[in-house]
């Protein structure tokens, strides 16, 4: 098929008026925000000697932050600060999505803004300054009528230079709630689907251009005192602003919101889920690629509605549980410690979406290798390779302490990556997920774990505390609960990891819908 | 009984670091309305600090200063500049503002309306022979030195000065340049009945333009007077500048024939 006839064009230009709404909103509201409090600043620190190098050391320990850290760490601060709020003043916030993206971003144009103002405001000559004095203009008059004017184009820069940067980092802010552009890049990635990926990368680019070009225009409308320019630039920007406003305003709001995280089988059941509740004429959206413990904290804070996350996760990571339990003893408790916090275990789904120690099916049968104990002593030859959380994880410690494990040497790799990774020999074995299709894709083969080292991981759903008694809900998502099998899922990530056409996980969604309705 | 002075020091100290250097050292001096009055003096003499203590763009440490009759640290400095007309070194033009601009700046920050400033605007720029038509609307770098010189003297005359400061207004020009821009301002201040206090350091300047001189040196006045006056000064400094425009003039009329046609 033809690259450029590809329908997955088609399907990420339908997404782009929701991403690059979002993203406009976001990035400009940040770069506002930014210029709102760095440019006082700046007109402050100016002849402030300490204050100034204060001012521009701190924005310069923000900027070696990645943007990743900057925009994962507003995430919990504003969760607790809601949480101070909600018991001092009886109104929380949300801290989900806008909120800290907004905030971390903001901090993160702070620097270029701070720098250049400062830089061009102390390069305005003394003789003009004395001049500004001596004509009898007040400190103000001087600032407004003759520093501010001649440090403009320094200015102008740096806040064009603020600009590009938040656009691009705003890519970033996917994973903690905020749809933006970067959504493409988080599902093209996750979902093996390039076109998504090229295509909000070419987006975010042309926006960052676009953006950069119009601040140039008013910039060079400001130098040459051309209100025609200043104008065009300036109705370009609010163009922009109300172009992206528009259809997110005109969209229903109110509706279902279907959480996702970051991988192809979260993508796939979050559709399905959507398109469940659509079929229900419960108008519903997703909110996808979000990290595992922000997903957990947007529901029990009713930012999202509904999600799928899995037993073993809960119980180890939200609740810190280290002892192993049999598949329903750990169930049913998980069930009580949900609703303490008022979050209703609707059911499972029927598969297990375990950690499981991965090799070539080939090796493994040269080796004499079928379980993890046999793996124990050939351990110290190889190396390991597991996604970015696995080796952080109470199941690593668990399995090295039930069976000895000790590996030559492990890698952290992106989820996808890793199967192709160990069919190739890059490394020997890896931590990989049993209901995922690239197992069987690179005949690769699930080593037992016979001590019973990694608990359970059913695939339970989770509905938000104030949607405990939506029974149009509930009844909408009853006939998945206990109809999905591992067999069937494996085979609906392997499509939708698939690098072709119509491999997107909508479709994916709709091909595992029609399998489950025939049980 | 001559009338009030328009400019009095008197005893004025002003010192900067704390103390360690000593800018203007206990100096008395009354500069009488329709004066033109130059201070003389090397670099680091205090001449540059004297002139700027009349409009306080500095303060001093002691001693009074009295501008029309009043102490100038009972005024609002922003108002006491305002109308006082001040002549920068190179012009001090603001480069993001055109002649017109700059010229009327200083009517703008008193309020006066638009209309008024434009048509004050060019009436200065014939006062200092700018064509009105060809330079209003340039920007001071498109302009030559003489030229933004002559608009420096036209933004200082713009809210209608009784005082004009200038600070080596002429200093940075070719001597053509700088021979018919002195002639033009000294009959504006004739025209005009300015008073005006010049600092330059170049004593055949300050004969030929001013009314009388004040000597400086090392922070304190040494001599003032009418050029006559000073040469009967029995200070060796001052002796010593008067001699060097004598000197001078005695060979050039030695060198150049009496007559050179033009």
């Amino acid at each position: 098929m033809n690259f450029l006839s590809d329908p997955r064009w088609a399907e990420a230009l339908g997404h782009l008026p929701d991403y690059l709404g979002n993203h406009v909103r976001v990035s400009i509201t940040a770069l506002a925000l930014g210029l709102l409090v760095s440019l006082p600043l700046a007109i402050i620190a100016r002849h402030r000697p300490v204050l100034r190098g204060a001012l521009l050391g701190l924005a310069s320990i923000v900027q070696t932050v990645p943007g990743l850290a900057l925009l994962a760490l507003f995430y919990p601060l504003l969760l607790a600060l809601a949480a101070l709020s909600l018991s001092w003043f009886g109104t929380g916030f949300s801290a989900f999505g806008f909120l800290p993206a907004v905030l971390a971003l903001a901090l993160y144009s702070m620097l270029p803004v701070l720098r250049n103002t400062i830089t061009g405001l102390q390069g305005v000559e003394p003789a003009i300054l004395e001049a500004s004095q001596g004509v009898g203009m007040t400190p103000r008059q001087s600032l407004f009528s003759v520093e501010l004017p001649l440090a403009l184009p320094v200015m102008m820069a740096g806040i064009r230079t603020a600009a590009v940067w938040v656009i691009g980092t705003a890519t970033l802010s996917t994973p903690i709630g905020q749809t933006s552009l970067g959504n493409y890049i988080f599902a093209g990635l996750q979902t093996q689907n390039w076109v998504f990926v090229l295509f909000g990368c070419l987006a975010a680019a042309v926006l960052a251009l676009a953006v950069d070009q119009l601040l140039a225009l008013i910039e060079s409308g400001l130098r040459h005192r051309s209100r025609l320019r200043t104008a065009l630039g300036g109705i370009g920007i609010a163009a922009l602003v109300a172009a992206t406003l528009v259809p997110a305003a005109i969209r229903a709001q109110g509706g279902y919101i279907v959480g996702a995280k970051t991988f192809t089988e979260q993508y796939v059941l979050s559709a399905l889920i959507a398109q469940r509740l659509d079929a229900a004429s419960l108008p519903a959206t997703t909110r996808e690629g979000l990290g595992s413990s922000v997903i957990f904290e947007a529901l029990a804070a009713n930012d999202i509605d509904v999600y799928v996350d899995y037993s073993g996760t809960l119980w180890a990571n939200q609740f810190q549980r280290t002892d192993i339990r049999p598949r329903e003893v750990l169930l049913a408790e998980l069930k009580t410690l949900l609703a303490k916090r008022n979050i209703t275990l609707l059911g499972e789904l029927g598969f297990e979406n375990a950690y499981a120690l991965v090799m070539p099916r080939r090796r493994a049968e040269q080796l004499g290798i079928r379980s993890i104990a046999d793996l124990a002593s050939r351990a110290p030859t190889m190396s390991i390779a597991g996604d970015y959380e696995f080796f952080s994880r109470p199941e690593w410690t668990a399995l090295r302490k039930a069976y000895g494990l000790s590996f030559r040497g492990q890698r952290q790799m992106q989820p996808d990556f890793m199967y192709a990774a160990v069919a190739s020999g890059e490394v020997d074995v890896i931590a990989g997920y049993t209901s995922d299709g690239l197992i069987a894709k690179y005949d690769l083969v699930a080593l037992t774990d016979n001590r019973r080292a990694i608990p359970p991981y059913d695939a339970i759903m989770l509905l938000a505390p104030k949607r405990a008694d939506d029974d149009r809900l509930r009844k909408a998502l009853a006939p998945l609960l206990g109809r999905i099998d591992i067999a069937t899922m494996r085979e609906a990530n392997l499509r939708a990891s698939g690098n072709d056409a119509t491999s997107s996980p909508a479709a994916e969604a709709q091909w595992l819908w029609e399998k489950v309705r025939k049980k | 009984m001559p009338a009030a002075p328009l400019i009095a020091y008197k005893n004025v100290a002003k010192t900067f670091d704390s103390g360690r250097v000593v800018a203007v050292d206990g100096v008395s001096l009354d500069v009488a309305e329709g004066e033109f009055l130059a201070i003389v003096g090397g670099s680091g003499s205090g001449k540059t600090t004297l002139l700027r203590l009349a409009n306080r763009l500095i303060e001093a440490d002691s001693g009074t200063i009295a501008v029309e009759g009043e102490d100038v640290s009972s005024v609002d400095p922003i108002l006491l500049r305002r109308r006082i007309g001040y002549v920068f070194q190179s012009g001090g033009l603001f480069p993001h503002l055109t002649v017109a601009g700059n010229v009327g700046i200083t009517p703008k920050l008193l309020g006066t309306p638009p209309t008024e400033i434009s048509a004050r605007v060019d009436e200065l720029l014939d006062l200092v022979r700018l064509d009105r038509s060809q330079y209003r609307d340039r920007l001071p770098h498109e302009l030559s030195g003489g030229q933004r010189q002559r608009v420096g003297v036209a933004r200082a005359l713009a809210a209608k000065p009784r005082i004009v400061l200038m600070d080596e207004p002429f200093g940075a020009l070719d001597p053509l340049t700088r021979d018919a821009l002195s002639d033009d301002f000294r009959e504006l201040h004739r025209k005009l009945g300015l008073t005006t206090v010049m600092i330059t350091h170049d004593m055949t300047e300050a004969i030929l333009l001013a009314d009388r001189i004040a000597v400086m040196r090392g922070g304190r006045l040494l001599a003032q007077g009418t050029p006559k006056e000073l040469s009967e000064s029995g200070d060796a400094y001052v002796g010593e500048l008067l001699r060097t425009p004598r000197r001078q003039a005695e060979r050039l009329g030695a060198l150049l024939p009496r007559e050179i046609s033009a």
